[in-house]
């Protein structure tokens, strides 16, 4: 017997499955996208680019309420720790790009569940960039910029 | 390859501070090595999931430019000693790991 075609049928099965547990609700679509890493927005070459990829497709408005907690001079770009604080109610997810790093976007967060609109982690940046930050609460998007001064880059090398 | 993840959850206020420490080199594809000259290849996490106690509360992805041994804190509101929280990644390699921690 032909086990490729066995194979085959197999998996055809099993993804139609899936399929029809996304029908019948059991899944939603959303929950399957999120395990998925997005690809075009973190190979986007420049800001706009990385926007798009994540839904914002307007420009979105600067807001005082969305706290970038980074140093102004980093000595070293391999590790640059940012802190962002949202203060905006519903916040639902927050990016952070490096707009002058080779793929600005470095990280999407995404809350639920009581998580706040905060969020601690270290980046690497190649050369001195903004920091820009993109809240998404309400069904819009926030924005806030913090200028970072790197004196080593942390890219290559 | 999986080496250990580091995880504290403590109370502060009514929300739950949750720092967490992975073990991962995080290559951005771009860097040489310094014996051979040759590029490393690209190896980094690209999603982050965290629950506590079976609920969804971050999910994360990112890119090459998150630094070497990532550091991630977030917080969570509702969130009561001795829930567990459990974190998990998986990086472009397909390579993955989980551990879990309990609110202290």
């Amino acid at each position: 017997m032909n086990t490729k075609r066995r194979t085959f049928l197999k998996s055809a099965g099993a993804a139609s499955t899936v399929a029809v547990a996304v029908a019948a609700g059991l899944i939603k679509p959303t929950e399957v996208m999120a395990a998925e890493w997005n690809k075009a927005a973190f190979e986007a070459k420049g800001v706009p680019d990385a926007l798009k990829g994540i839904g914002v497709a307007n420009p979105a408005a600067d807001s005082r309420d969305i706290l970038i907690k980074a140093p102004d001079i980093a000595e070293n770009g391999a590790v640059v720790p940012v802190e962002v604080t949202s203060k905006l109610a519903g916040t639902t997810s927050i990016a952070i790009l490096v707009e002058k790093n080779a793929n600005p976007l470095t990280a999407d967060f995404d809350f639920s569940n009581g998580a706040e609109g905060y969020v601690s982690t270290r980046i690497k940046m190649g050369q001195t960039s903004n920091v820009r930050v993109v809240v998404k609460a309400g069904g819009k998007s926030y924005t806030a910029v913090k200028e970072v001064k790197v004196t080593i880059g942390g890219c290559g090398g | 390859m999986a080496e250990p993840m580091r995880i504290r959850a403590t109370m502060a206020g009514d929300a739950a501070d949750i720092k967490v420490l992975m073990n991962h080199p995080m290559e951005t594809g771009n860097r040489k090595d310094a014996k051979t000259g040759k590029l490393v290849p690209a190896h980094f996490i690209q999603t982050v999931h965290a629950e506590v106690n079976g609920k969804t509360v971050l999910e994360a992805q990112w890119s090459q430019a998150v630094s070497k041994n990532p550091f991630l804190g977030f917080k969570v509101k509702g969130a009561k000693a001795g829930n567990k929280v459990t974190i998990s990644w998986a990086d472009n390699l397909g390579e993955k790991n989980s551990a879990v921690a309990v609110v202290a």
